[in-house]
Protein backbone atom coordinates (compact mmCIF):
# COMPACT_ATOMS: atom_id res chain seq x y z
CA UNK A 1 0.00 0.00 0.00
CA UNK A 2 1.77 3.17 -1.14
CA UNK A 3 1.83 6.35 0.91
CA UNK A 4 2.59 9.89 -0.22
CA UNK A 5 5.04 11.69 2.02
CA UNK A 6 6.24 15.26 1.83
CA UNK A 7 9.74 14.07 2.68
CA UNK A 8 12.33 16.41 4.17
CA UNK A 9 15.76 16.33 2.56
CA UNK A 10 18.19 15.24 5.30
CA UNK A 11 21.28 15.00 3.14
CA UNK A 12 22.51 15.42 -0.41
CA UNK A 13 25.88 13.90 -1.23
CA UNK A 14 27.41 14.73 -4.60
CA UNK A 15 29.27 11.69 -5.88
CA UNK A 16 30.51 13.31 -9.10
CA UNK A 17 29.52 16.26 -11.28
CA UNK A 18 26.37 14.39 -12.34
CA UNK A 19 25.59 11.78 -9.68
CA UNK A 20 24.12 12.50 -6.27
CA UNK A 21 22.62 10.54 -3.40
CA UNK A 22 19.65 12.28 -1.83
CA UNK A 23 18.58 11.31 1.69
CA UNK A 24 14.88 11.70 2.46
CA UNK A 25 13.03 11.42 5.78
CA UNK A 26 10.37 8.89 4.86
CA UNK A 27 10.00 6.37 7.71
CA UNK A 28 6.79 4.77 6.41
CA UNK A 29 8.35 4.02 3.03
CA UNK A 30 11.65 2.94 4.59
CA UNK A 31 9.86 0.49 6.87
CA UNK A 32 7.90 -1.27 4.14
CA UNK A 33 9.93 -1.13 0.93
CA UNK A 34 11.45 -4.27 -0.55
CA UNK A 35 14.49 -4.63 -2.83
CA UNK A 36 13.65 -3.53 -6.38
CA UNK A 37 10.69 -1.36 -5.44
CA UNK A 38 10.56 2.30 -6.39
CA UNK A 39 9.17 5.67 -5.39
CA UNK A 40 7.65 8.43 -7.53
CA UNK A 41 9.21 11.76 -6.58
CA UNK A 42 8.32 15.35 -7.34
CA UNK A 43 10.82 17.93 -6.16
CA UNK A 44 8.83 21.07 -7.04
CA UNK A 45 5.38 22.24 -5.99
CA UNK A 46 4.48 23.77 -9.34
CA UNK A 47 3.25 22.34 -12.62
CA UNK A 48 6.52 22.51 -14.56
CA UNK A 49 7.81 19.86 -14.24
CA UNK A 50 4.37 18.39 -13.78
CA UNK A 51 4.71 14.63 -13.40
CA UNK A 52 6.62 12.65 -10.82
CA UNK A 53 9.63 10.59 -11.80
CA UNK A 54 10.37 7.00 -10.76
CA UNK A 55 13.48 6.19 -8.72
CA UNK A 56 14.56 2.91 -7.17
CA UNK A 57 14.90 3.03 -3.42
CA UNK A 58 18.70 3.03 -3.06
CA UNK A 59 19.40 2.67 0.67
CA UNK A 60 17.17 2.34 3.71
CA UNK A 61 18.42 4.70 6.43
CA UNK A 62 18.14 3.61 10.07
CA UNK A 63 18.68 5.36 13.39
CA UNK A 64 20.92 4.05 16.19
CA UNK A 65 18.32 1.53 17.27
CA UNK A 66 17.89 0.13 13.77
CA UNK A 67 14.51 1.77 13.20
CA UNK A 68 13.99 2.80 9.54
CA UNK A 69 13.86 6.58 9.27
CA UNK A 70 14.37 7.31 5.60
CA UNK A 71 15.53 6.30 2.18
CA UNK A 72 18.09 7.50 -0.29
CA UNK A 73 17.80 7.74 -4.04
CA UNK A 74 20.67 7.61 -6.50
CA UNK A 75 20.19 10.18 -9.23
CA UNK A 76 22.06 11.03 -12.41
CA UNK A 77 21.52 14.53 -13.72
CA UNK A 78 19.93 14.25 -17.17
CA UNK A 79 16.86 16.48 -17.10
CA UNK A 80 14.78 19.02 -15.22
CA UNK A 81 13.74 16.81 -12.31
CA UNK A 82 17.19 15.29 -11.80
CA UNK A 83 18.63 18.82 -11.86
CA UNK A 84 16.25 19.76 -9.03
CA UNK A 85 17.26 16.63 -7.13
CA UNK A 86 20.91 17.49 -7.73
CA UNK A 87 20.37 21.01 -6.33
CA UNK A 88 18.15 20.01 -3.39
CA UNK A 89 19.30 21.34 -0.02
CA UNK A 90 18.77 20.03 3.49
CA UNK A 91 15.38 21.14 4.76
CA UNK A 92 13.76 21.18 1.31
CA UNK A 93 10.78 18.89 0.93
CA UNK A 94 10.17 16.45 -1.89
CA UNK A 95 6.89 14.62 -2.50
CA UNK A 96 7.61 10.92 -2.39
CA UNK A 97 4.99 8.27 -3.28
CA UNK A 98 5.73 4.63 -2.56
CA UNK A 99 6.79 1.98 -2.18
CA UNK A 100 5.60 0.87 -5.61
CA UNK A 101 6.07 -2.08 -7.94
CA UNK A 102 7.12 -5.70 -7.69
CA UNK A 103 10.39 -6.49 -5.86
CA UNK A 104 13.12 -8.92 -6.84
CA UNK A 105 12.51 -12.56 -5.92
CA UNK A 106 15.66 -13.31 -3.93
CA UNK A 107 17.23 -16.75 -3.69
CA UNK A 108 18.33 -18.63 -0.59
CA UNK A 109 21.62 -20.51 -0.11
CA UNK A 110 23.17 -22.56 -1.51
CA UNK A 111 22.10 -20.56 -4.57
CA UNK A 112 24.19 -17.46 -5.27
CA UNK A 113 22.83 -14.06 -6.27
CA UNK A 114 24.72 -12.16 -8.95
CA UNK A 115 23.76 -8.53 -9.20
CA UNK A 116 24.55 -6.87 -12.53
CA UNK A 117 24.55 -3.05 -12.52
CA UNK A 118 25.24 -0.56 -15.28
CA UNK A 119 25.73 3.09 -14.33
CA UNK A 120 22.81 4.48 -12.32
CA UNK A 121 21.40 0.94 -12.47
CA UNK A 122 23.31 0.35 -9.23
CA UNK A 123 20.30 1.85 -7.46
CA UNK A 124 18.25 -1.24 -6.50
CA UNK A 125 21.22 -3.28 -5.31
CA UNK A 126 22.05 -1.73 -1.91
CA UNK A 127 18.75 -2.90 -0.42
CA UNK A 128 19.09 -6.13 -2.40
CA UNK A 129 22.48 -6.87 -0.84
CA UNK A 130 21.16 -6.24 2.67
CA UNK A 131 18.26 -8.60 2.05
CA UNK A 132 20.60 -11.22 0.58
CA UNK A 133 22.87 -10.92 3.63
CA UNK A 134 19.86 -11.44 5.90
CA UNK A 135 19.28 -14.72 4.02
CA UNK A 136 23.01 -15.52 4.11
CA UNK A 137 22.95 -15.78 0.32
CA UNK A 138 26.40 -15.28 -1.23
CA UNK A 139 26.50 -12.40 -3.69
CA UNK A 140 28.58 -10.87 -6.45
CA UNK A 141 28.18 -7.33 -7.76
CA UNK A 142 29.03 -7.01 -11.45
CA UNK A 143 29.23 -3.27 -11.98
CA UNK A 144 30.07 -1.49 -15.19
CA UNK A 145 30.43 2.16 -16.14
CA UNK A 146 32.23 4.38 -18.61
CA UNK A 147 35.19 4.98 -16.32
CA UNK A 148 36.38 4.36 -12.75
CA UNK A 149 35.16 7.85 -11.84
CA UNK A 150 31.59 6.66 -12.53
CA UNK A 151 31.74 3.69 -10.14
CA UNK A 152 30.36 4.50 -6.71
CA UNK A 153 29.84 2.83 -3.34
CA UNK A 154 32.41 0.11 -4.04
CA UNK A 155 33.51 0.03 -0.38
CA UNK A 156 29.88 0.01 0.74
CA UNK A 157 29.22 -3.15 -1.23
CA UNK A 158 32.52 -4.95 -0.54
CA UNK A 159 32.44 -4.17 3.19
CA UNK A 160 29.03 -5.83 3.31
CA UNK A 161 30.30 -9.00 1.74
CA UNK A 162 29.54 -8.63 -1.94
CA UNK A 163 32.37 -9.78 -4.18
CA UNK A 164 33.02 -7.12 -6.82
CA UNK A 165 33.54 -7.72 -10.54
CA UNK A 166 34.07 -4.44 -12.36
CA UNK A 167 34.28 -3.34 -15.97
CA UNK A 168 34.90 0.09 -17.49
CA UNK A 169 34.67 1.12 -21.11
CA UNK A 170 37.98 3.00 -20.86
CA UNK A 171 39.68 0.20 -18.95
CA UNK A 172 40.52 2.44 -15.97
CA UNK A 173 39.48 -0.32 -13.58
CA UNK A 174 38.43 -3.95 -13.97
CA UNK A 175 37.82 -5.48 -17.36
CA UNK A 176 37.93 -3.23 -20.38
CA UNK A 177 34.56 -3.06 -22.13
CA UNK A 178 31.06 -3.94 -21.09
CA UNK A 179 30.05 -5.71 -17.89
CA UNK A 180 29.12 -8.74 -19.97
CA UNK A 181 32.87 -9.46 -20.36
CA UNK A 182 33.45 -10.56 -16.74
CA UNK A 183 29.87 -11.84 -16.46
CA UNK A 184 30.25 -14.31 -19.31
CA UNK A 185 33.66 -15.45 -18.07
CA UNK A 186 32.23 -16.20 -14.63
CA UNK A 187 29.07 -17.82 -15.98
CA UNK A 188 31.29 -20.19 -17.94
CA UNK A 189 33.27 -21.00 -14.78
CA UNK A 190 30.21 -21.43 -12.56
CA UNK A 191 28.90 -24.58 -14.22
CA UNK A 192 27.16 -26.81 -11.69
CA UNK A 193 26.54 -24.02 -9.17
CA UNK A 194 23.09 -22.51 -8.63
CA UNK A 195 23.20 -18.87 -9.69
CA UNK A 196 20.41 -16.34 -10.22
CA UNK A 197 21.06 -13.02 -11.95
CA UNK A 198 19.53 -9.67 -11.03
CA UNK A 199 20.17 -6.87 -13.50
CA UNK A 200 19.49 -3.14 -13.70
CA UNK A 201 20.95 -0.67 -16.17
CA UNK A 202 20.65 0.54 -19.75
CA UNK A 203 18.30 -1.47 -21.95
CA UNK A 204 21.04 -2.87 -24.25
CA UNK A 205 22.86 -4.14 -21.15
CA UNK A 206 19.67 -5.77 -19.83
CA UNK A 207 19.11 -7.46 -23.16
CA UNK A 208 22.70 -8.71 -23.30
CA UNK A 209 22.57 -10.00 -19.71
CA UNK A 210 19.19 -11.69 -20.27
CA UNK A 211 20.52 -13.36 -23.40
CA UNK A 212 23.65 -14.56 -21.57
CA UNK A 213 21.47 -15.93 -18.78
CA UNK A 214 19.39 -17.85 -21.28
CA UNK A 215 22.50 -19.20 -23.01
CA UNK A 216 23.92 -20.42 -19.70
CA UNK A 217 20.59 -21.68 -18.38
CA UNK A 218 20.29 -19.20 -15.54
CA UNK A 219 17.24 -17.39 -14.26
CA UNK A 220 17.62 -13.63 -14.69
CA UNK A 221 15.41 -10.93 -13.24
CA UNK A 222 15.76 -7.50 -14.81
CA UNK A 223 14.55 -4.17 -13.46
CA UNK A 224 13.49 -1.99 -16.38
CA UNK A 225 13.35 1.78 -16.56
CA UNK A 226 10.45 3.31 -18.44
CA UNK A 227 8.92 6.71 -18.96
CA UNK A 228 6.23 6.52 -16.30
CA UNK A 229 3.27 8.82 -15.81
CA UNK A 230 1.76 7.73 -12.53
CA UNK A 231 3.42 4.64 -11.05
CA UNK A 232 0.03 3.26 -10.01
CA UNK A 233 -1.28 1.52 -13.13
CA UNK A 234 -3.51 4.40 -14.17
CA UNK A 235 -1.95 5.73 -17.34
CA UNK A 236 -0.61 2.76 -19.34
CA UNK A 237 2.45 4.71 -20.49
CA UNK A 238 5.23 2.51 -19.04
CA UNK A 239 4.46 -0.71 -20.85
CA UNK A 240 6.94 -3.46 -21.67
CA UNK A 241 6.32 -6.07 -24.39
CA UNK A 242 6.20 -9.57 -22.87
CA UNK A 243 5.97 -12.86 -24.75
CA UNK A 244 2.40 -14.13 -24.68
CA UNK A 245 3.31 -17.82 -24.97
CA UNK A 246 1.89 -18.22 -28.46
CA UNK A 247 4.62 -16.48 -30.43
CA UNK A 248 3.10 -13.04 -30.00
CA UNK A 249 3.55 -10.29 -27.44
CA UNK A 250 1.44 -8.17 -25.18
CA UNK A 251 2.10 -4.89 -23.39
CA UNK A 252 2.32 -5.03 -19.61
CA UNK A 253 2.55 -2.04 -17.27
CA UNK A 254 6.00 -1.94 -15.69
CA UNK A 255 4.76 0.11 -12.71
CA UNK A 256 2.47 -2.55 -11.28
CA UNK A 257 3.59 -5.79 -12.99
CA UNK A 258 7.25 -4.70 -12.84
CA UNK A 259 9.65 -2.97 -12.81
CA UNK A 260 11.15 -6.41 -12.15
CA UNK A 261 10.50 -8.95 -14.89
CA UNK A 262 11.87 -12.35 -15.84
CA UNK A 263 14.41 -11.40 -18.51
CA UNK A 264 13.41 -14.41 -20.61
CA UNK A 265 9.83 -13.13 -20.90
CA UNK A 266 10.65 -9.71 -22.33
CA UNK A 267 10.52 -9.16 -26.09
CA UNK A 268 13.71 -7.15 -26.66
CA UNK A 269 13.78 -4.68 -29.55
CA UNK B 1 -24.68 28.34 8.17
CA UNK B 2 -23.45 25.46 10.32
CA UNK B 3 -24.64 22.73 7.96
CA UNK B 4 -22.35 20.72 5.74
CA UNK B 5 -22.91 21.87 2.16
CA UNK B 6 -24.62 19.43 -0.18
CA UNK B 7 -22.08 18.24 -2.75
CA UNK B 8 -24.38 15.85 -4.62
CA UNK B 9 -25.16 16.36 -8.30
CA UNK B 10 -27.53 14.77 -10.80
CA UNK B 11 -26.47 13.48 -14.24
CA UNK B 12 -29.61 12.21 -15.96
CA UNK B 13 -30.98 9.51 -13.67
CA UNK B 14 -27.61 9.15 -11.95
CA UNK B 15 -27.05 10.76 -8.56
CA UNK B 16 -23.40 11.35 -7.65
CA UNK B 17 -22.30 11.94 -4.05
CA UNK B 18 -20.10 14.77 -5.27
CA UNK B 19 -19.15 16.33 -8.62
CA UNK B 20 -15.65 14.78 -8.73
CA UNK B 21 -15.07 12.07 -11.33
CA UNK B 22 -11.81 10.39 -12.34
CA UNK B 23 -11.37 10.78 -16.09
CA UNK B 24 -11.13 7.94 -18.57
CA UNK B 25 -7.63 6.78 -19.39
CA UNK B 26 -6.30 8.21 -16.14
CA UNK B 27 -7.65 5.74 -13.62
CA UNK B 28 -7.20 2.30 -15.22
CA UNK B 29 -10.26 0.19 -14.45
CA UNK B 30 -10.52 1.74 -10.99
CA UNK B 31 -9.25 -1.30 -9.12
CA UNK B 32 -5.66 -0.13 -9.60
CA UNK B 33 -6.44 2.59 -7.04
CA UNK B 34 -8.69 0.60 -4.70
CA UNK B 35 -5.77 -0.43 -2.48
CA UNK B 36 -4.61 3.16 -1.97
CA UNK B 37 -7.86 5.13 -1.71
CA UNK B 38 -11.54 4.62 -0.89
CA UNK B 39 -13.21 4.76 -4.30
CA UNK B 40 -16.42 6.08 -2.72
CA UNK B 41 -14.57 9.33 -1.94
CA UNK B 42 -15.11 10.14 -5.62
CA UNK B 43 -18.47 10.97 -7.11
CA UNK B 44 -17.53 8.38 -9.70
CA UNK B 45 -14.82 7.25 -12.05
CA UNK B 46 -14.68 6.53 -15.77
CA UNK B 47 -12.95 3.37 -16.97
CA UNK B 48 -10.35 3.22 -19.66
CA UNK B 49 -12.02 3.09 -23.07
CA UNK B 50 -13.39 -0.31 -24.02
CA UNK B 51 -13.99 -1.77 -27.45
CA UNK B 52 -15.75 -5.06 -28.04
CA UNK B 53 -12.39 -6.81 -28.25
CA UNK B 54 -9.02 -6.35 -26.52
CA UNK B 55 -6.51 -3.92 -28.01
CA UNK B 56 -2.75 -3.73 -27.57
CA UNK B 57 -2.32 0.01 -28.04
CA UNK B 58 0.70 1.83 -29.41
CA UNK B 59 4.33 0.85 -28.77
CA UNK B 60 6.34 3.04 -26.35
CA UNK B 61 7.10 5.89 -26.05
CA UNK B 62 3.52 6.68 -25.23
CA UNK B 63 3.83 9.92 -23.26
CA UNK B 64 6.05 12.96 -23.09
CA UNK B 65 5.90 15.83 -20.65
CA UNK B 66 5.29 19.37 -21.90
CA UNK B 67 5.23 22.72 -20.08
CA UNK B 68 2.53 22.23 -17.40
CA UNK B 69 1.11 19.35 -19.36
CA UNK B 70 1.68 16.07 -21.09
CA UNK B 71 1.16 14.52 -24.47
CA UNK B 72 -0.15 10.97 -24.70
CA UNK B 73 -0.87 8.45 -27.39
CA UNK B 74 -1.57 5.22 -25.52
CA UNK B 75 -3.70 3.90 -28.37
CA UNK B 76 -6.58 2.63 -26.22
CA UNK B 77 -4.88 -0.49 -24.89
CA UNK B 78 -7.67 -2.39 -23.21
CA UNK B 79 -9.12 -5.76 -22.27
CA UNK B 80 -12.37 -5.49 -24.22
CA UNK B 81 -15.87 -5.17 -22.80
CA UNK B 82 -16.53 -8.85 -22.09
CA UNK B 83 -13.40 -9.37 -20.00
CA UNK B 84 -14.17 -6.11 -18.22
CA UNK B 85 -17.62 -7.39 -17.30
CA UNK B 86 -16.41 -10.78 -16.12
CA UNK B 87 -13.02 -9.89 -14.58
CA UNK B 88 -13.32 -6.33 -13.27
CA UNK B 89 -16.94 -5.47 -12.63
CA UNK B 90 -17.54 -7.99 -9.81
CA UNK B 91 -14.63 -6.54 -7.78
CA UNK B 92 -15.71 -3.00 -8.63
CA UNK B 93 -19.20 -3.68 -7.29
CA UNK B 94 -17.65 -4.73 -3.99
CA UNK B 95 -15.77 -1.42 -3.68
CA UNK B 96 -19.01 0.56 -3.84
CA UNK B 97 -17.52 2.75 -6.58
CA UNK B 98 -19.78 4.56 -9.04
CA UNK B 99 -18.50 3.06 -12.27
CA UNK B 100 -18.98 4.91 -15.53
CA UNK B 101 -17.76 2.89 -18.50
CA UNK B 102 -16.11 4.62 -21.46
CA UNK B 103 -16.99 2.87 -24.70
CA UNK B 104 -15.32 2.98 -28.11
CA UNK B 105 -16.09 1.59 -31.52
CA UNK B 106 -14.76 1.34 -35.01
CA UNK B 107 -18.35 1.33 -36.28
CA UNK B 108 -21.71 2.55 -35.04
CA UNK B 109 -22.73 -1.08 -34.64
CA UNK B 110 -19.79 -1.74 -32.32
CA UNK B 111 -20.70 1.19 -30.06
CA UNK B 112 -24.25 -0.15 -29.79
CA UNK B 113 -23.06 -3.69 -29.13
CA UNK B 114 -20.68 -2.59 -26.35
CA UNK B 115 -23.42 -0.46 -24.80
CA UNK B 116 -25.88 -3.35 -24.92
CA UNK B 117 -23.44 -5.72 -23.22
CA UNK B 118 -22.86 -3.17 -20.45
CA UNK B 119 -26.55 -2.51 -19.88
CA UNK B 120 -27.08 -6.23 -19.36
CA UNK B 121 -24.30 -6.32 -16.74
CA UNK B 122 -24.72 -5.41 -13.09
CA UNK B 123 -22.86 -2.44 -11.63
CA UNK B 124 -22.56 0.04 -14.51
CA UNK B 125 -23.78 3.49 -13.47
CA UNK B 126 -23.52 5.20 -16.85
CA UNK B 127 -21.83 5.03 -20.24
CA UNK B 128 -19.45 7.64 -21.58
CA UNK B 129 -19.21 7.46 -25.36
CA UNK B 130 -15.71 8.09 -26.64
CA UNK B 131 -16.06 9.86 -29.96
CA UNK B 132 -13.02 12.01 -29.37
CA UNK B 133 -9.82 9.99 -28.90
CA UNK B 134 -7.30 11.74 -31.15
CA UNK B 135 -4.83 8.84 -31.16
CA UNK B 136 -6.28 6.05 -33.24
CA UNK B 137 -7.13 6.13 -36.89
CA UNK B 138 -10.14 3.86 -36.95
CA UNK B 139 -13.16 4.91 -34.96
CA UNK B 140 -13.89 7.49 -32.37
CA UNK B 141 -12.69 10.79 -33.71
CA UNK B 142 -14.14 10.13 -37.19
CA UNK B 143 -17.58 10.32 -35.55
CA UNK B 144 -16.67 13.04 -33.08
CA UNK B 145 -15.52 15.53 -35.69
CA UNK B 146 -18.72 15.31 -37.73
CA UNK B 147 -22.08 16.55 -36.47
CA UNK B 148 -23.88 13.79 -38.38
CA UNK B 149 -21.49 11.14 -37.06
CA UNK B 150 -21.96 12.36 -33.51
CA UNK B 151 -25.74 12.30 -33.87
CA UNK B 152 -25.72 8.80 -35.39
CA UNK B 153 -23.45 7.22 -32.74
CA UNK B 154 -25.34 8.79 -29.85
CA UNK B 155 -28.70 7.79 -31.37
CA UNK B 156 -27.54 4.20 -31.83
CA UNK B 157 -26.26 3.96 -28.25
CA UNK B 158 -29.48 5.59 -27.03
CA UNK B 159 -31.48 2.79 -28.67
CA UNK B 160 -29.20 0.13 -27.16
CA UNK B 161 -29.35 1.15 -23.49
CA UNK B 162 -31.43 2.79 -20.79
CA UNK B 163 -28.30 3.71 -18.82
CA UNK B 164 -27.38 7.40 -18.75
CA UNK B 165 -25.22 8.12 -21.80
CA UNK B 166 -22.56 10.80 -21.92
CA UNK B 167 -20.80 11.53 -25.24
CA UNK B 168 -17.25 12.74 -24.61
CA UNK B 169 -16.54 15.58 -27.00
CA UNK B 170 -13.37 16.63 -28.73
CA UNK B 171 -11.94 20.13 -28.48
CA UNK B 172 -10.36 19.68 -31.94
CA UNK B 173 -13.28 21.35 -33.72
CA UNK B 174 -14.15 24.98 -34.25
CA UNK B 175 -17.43 24.91 -32.36
CA UNK B 176 -17.75 22.22 -29.64
CA UNK B 177 -21.15 23.64 -28.62
CA UNK B 178 -22.71 22.47 -31.88
CA UNK B 179 -21.54 18.93 -31.04
CA UNK B 180 -23.07 19.23 -27.58
CA UNK B 181 -26.30 20.28 -29.28
CA UNK B 182 -26.20 17.33 -31.70
CA UNK B 183 -25.62 15.01 -28.74
CA UNK B 184 -28.58 16.45 -26.87
CA UNK B 185 -30.83 16.07 -29.90
CA UNK B 186 -29.72 12.43 -30.23
CA UNK B 187 -30.83 11.68 -26.68
CA UNK B 188 -27.69 12.12 -24.59
CA UNK B 189 -28.21 12.56 -20.84
CA UNK B 190 -25.11 14.77 -20.55
CA UNK B 191 -21.95 15.61 -22.45
CA UNK B 192 -18.38 15.59 -21.17
CA UNK B 193 -15.54 17.69 -22.49
CA UNK B 194 -12.78 18.30 -23.27
CA UNK B 195 -10.89 15.28 -24.49
CA UNK B 196 -7.24 16.08 -25.27
CA UNK B 197 -5.96 18.57 -27.82
CA UNK B 198 -4.18 17.02 -30.78
CA UNK B 199 -0.58 18.13 -30.44
CA UNK B 200 3.02 17.27 -31.29
CA UNK B 201 6.43 17.31 -29.63
CA UNK B 202 9.65 16.84 -31.57
CA UNK B 203 13.15 15.92 -30.46
CA UNK B 204 15.24 18.51 -32.27
CA UNK B 205 18.46 16.47 -31.96
CA UNK B 206 17.01 13.47 -33.79
CA UNK B 207 14.19 15.35 -35.57
CA UNK B 208 11.89 12.56 -34.48
CA UNK B 209 8.51 12.86 -32.75
CA UNK B 210 8.84 12.31 -29.01
CA UNK B 211 6.15 9.63 -28.98
CA UNK B 212 5.76 6.63 -31.25
CA UNK B 213 2.42 7.70 -32.70
CA UNK B 214 3.89 10.97 -33.93
CA UNK B 215 1.07 13.07 -32.55
CA UNK B 216 -0.83 12.75 -29.31
CA UNK B 217 -3.35 14.38 -27.01
CA UNK B 218 -2.32 17.29 -24.82
CA UNK B 219 -3.69 17.40 -21.27
CA UNK B 220 -2.85 19.04 -17.97
CA UNK B 221 -3.01 22.58 -16.57
CA UNK B 222 -1.67 23.96 -19.88
CA UNK B 223 -5.05 23.41 -21.57
CA UNK B 224 -7.34 24.50 -18.72
CA UNK B 225 -8.34 28.01 -19.86
CA UNK B 226 -9.33 26.73 -23.30
CA UNK B 227 -11.30 23.90 -21.72
CA UNK B 228 -13.11 26.32 -19.40
CA UNK B 229 -14.09 28.45 -22.39
CA UNK B 230 -15.43 25.42 -24.30
CA UNK B 231 -17.35 24.12 -21.29
CA UNK B 232 -18.86 27.57 -20.85
CA UNK B 233 -19.95 27.67 -24.51
CA UNK B 234 -21.49 24.20 -24.35
CA UNK B 235 -23.32 24.91 -21.10
CA UNK B 236 -24.82 27.99 -22.76
CA UNK B 237 -26.06 25.88 -25.68
CA UNK B 238 -27.68 22.81 -24.12
CA UNK B 239 -30.10 22.02 -21.29
CA UNK B 240 -28.51 18.68 -20.37
CA UNK B 241 -25.67 18.67 -17.81
CA UNK B 242 -22.15 19.35 -18.99
CA UNK B 243 -19.28 17.48 -17.33
CA UNK B 244 -16.18 19.66 -17.56
CA UNK B 245 -12.55 18.64 -17.62
CA UNK B 246 -9.16 19.80 -18.78
CA UNK B 247 -6.23 20.42 -16.47
CA UNK B 248 -8.10 20.37 -13.16
CA UNK B 249 -5.48 20.15 -10.42
CA UNK B 250 -7.07 21.82 -7.38
CA UNK B 251 -10.39 22.67 -5.75
CA UNK B 252 -10.03 26.13 -7.25
CA UNK B 253 -9.97 24.58 -10.71
CA UNK B 254 -13.04 22.44 -9.96
CA UNK B 255 -14.87 25.59 -8.89
CA UNK B 256 -13.86 27.37 -12.07
CA UNK B 257 -15.47 24.67 -14.22
CA UNK B 258 -18.62 24.60 -12.06
CA UNK B 259 -19.02 28.36 -12.29
CA UNK B 260 -18.46 28.16 -16.04
CA UNK B 261 -21.42 25.80 -16.29
CA UNK B 262 -20.23 22.28 -15.52
CA UNK B 263 -22.47 20.16 -13.28
CA UNK B 264 -19.61 17.77 -12.55
CA UNK B 265 -15.88 17.80 -13.17
CA UNK B 266 -13.43 15.13 -14.27
CA UNK B 267 -9.85 14.97 -13.11
CA UNK B 268 -7.23 13.17 -15.18
CA UNK B 269 -3.60 14.18 -15.35
CA UNK B 270 -3.62 15.56 -11.78
CA UNK B 271 -4.48 12.07 -10.51
CA UNK B 272 -1.18 10.87 -11.97
CA UNK B 273 0.66 13.48 -9.93
CA UNK B 274 -1.35 12.93 -6.76
CA UNK B 275 -3.49 9.80 -6.41
CA UNK B 276 -4.66 11.12 -3.04
CA UNK B 277 -6.05 14.33 -4.57
CA UNK B 278 -9.71 13.36 -4.08
CA UNK B 279 -10.07 14.03 -0.36
CA UNK B 280 -8.18 17.32 -0.86
CA UNK B 281 -10.66 18.35 -3.58
CA UNK B 282 -13.67 17.41 -1.43
CA UNK B 283 -12.26 19.39 1.49
CA UNK B 284 -11.44 22.39 -0.69
CA UNK B 285 -14.88 22.36 -2.26
CA UNK B 286 -16.62 22.09 1.11
CA UNK B 287 -14.50 24.90 2.56
CA UNK B 288 -15.35 27.19 -0.35
CA UNK B 289 -19.08 26.53 -0.14
CA UNK B 290 -19.04 27.11 3.59
CA UNK B 291 -17.00 30.30 3.24
CA UNK B 292 -19.35 31.65 0.57
CA UNK B 293 -22.46 30.49 2.38
CA UNK B 294 -23.59 28.33 -0.53
CA UNK B 295 -25.82 25.43 0.55
CA UNK B 296 -25.58 23.24 -2.51
CA UNK B 297 -22.73 22.81 -4.97
CA UNK B 298 -25.30 22.91 -7.77
CA UNK B 299 -26.05 26.53 -6.79
CA UNK B 300 -22.68 27.44 -8.29
CA UNK B 301 -23.26 25.85 -11.68
CA UNK B 302 -23.26 28.39 -14.50
CA UNK B 303 -22.96 31.49 -12.34
CA UNK B 304 -20.34 33.49 -14.22
CA UNK B 305 -20.81 37.14 -13.24
CA UNK B 306 -20.23 39.42 -16.22
CA UNK B 307 -21.83 42.42 -14.53
CA UNK B 308 -18.57 44.23 -13.92
CA UNK B 309 -17.15 43.37 -17.29
CA UNK B 310 -14.38 41.16 -15.99
CA UNK B 311 -12.30 41.12 -12.88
Amino acid sequence: MPVDIRARVIGNALLSPDYNVLSLAAPEIAASCQPGQFVMVKPGRGTDPLLRRPFSVFEVLRDGTGTPIGITILSKRIGVTTQLLHDAAEGDTIDCLGPLGQPFNLVDPPAEAWMVAGGVGLAPFATTLEALNARRTASVLFYGARSSADLFYLDWFSSRGARLALATEDGSVGDTGRITVPLERELRAAEGRAVTLYACGPEPMLEAVANLATRYGRRCEVSVERVMGCGMGGCYSCVVPLKDGTGGQHFVRSCISGPVFDGAEIVWD
Amino acid sequence: MGLTPDLSVQIGSLRLANPLIAASGCFGYGLEYAGAIDLTTLGGFVTKGLFLKAREGHPPERIVETPSGMLNAIGLQGIGVHRFISERLPDLRRTGATTIVNICGTSIGEYAEVALALSQAEGVAAIEINISCPNIKEGGIQFGCSLGGTFDVVSAVRKATHLPIIPKLTPNVTDPASFAKASEEAGADAVSLVNTFLAMVLDVETRRPAISNGMGGLSGPAIRPIAVRMVYECAQSVKIPVIGMGGVASARDVLEFLIAGATAVQVGTANFVDPFIWTKLVTGLTDYLTRHNVARVTDLVGTVDFSKGGH
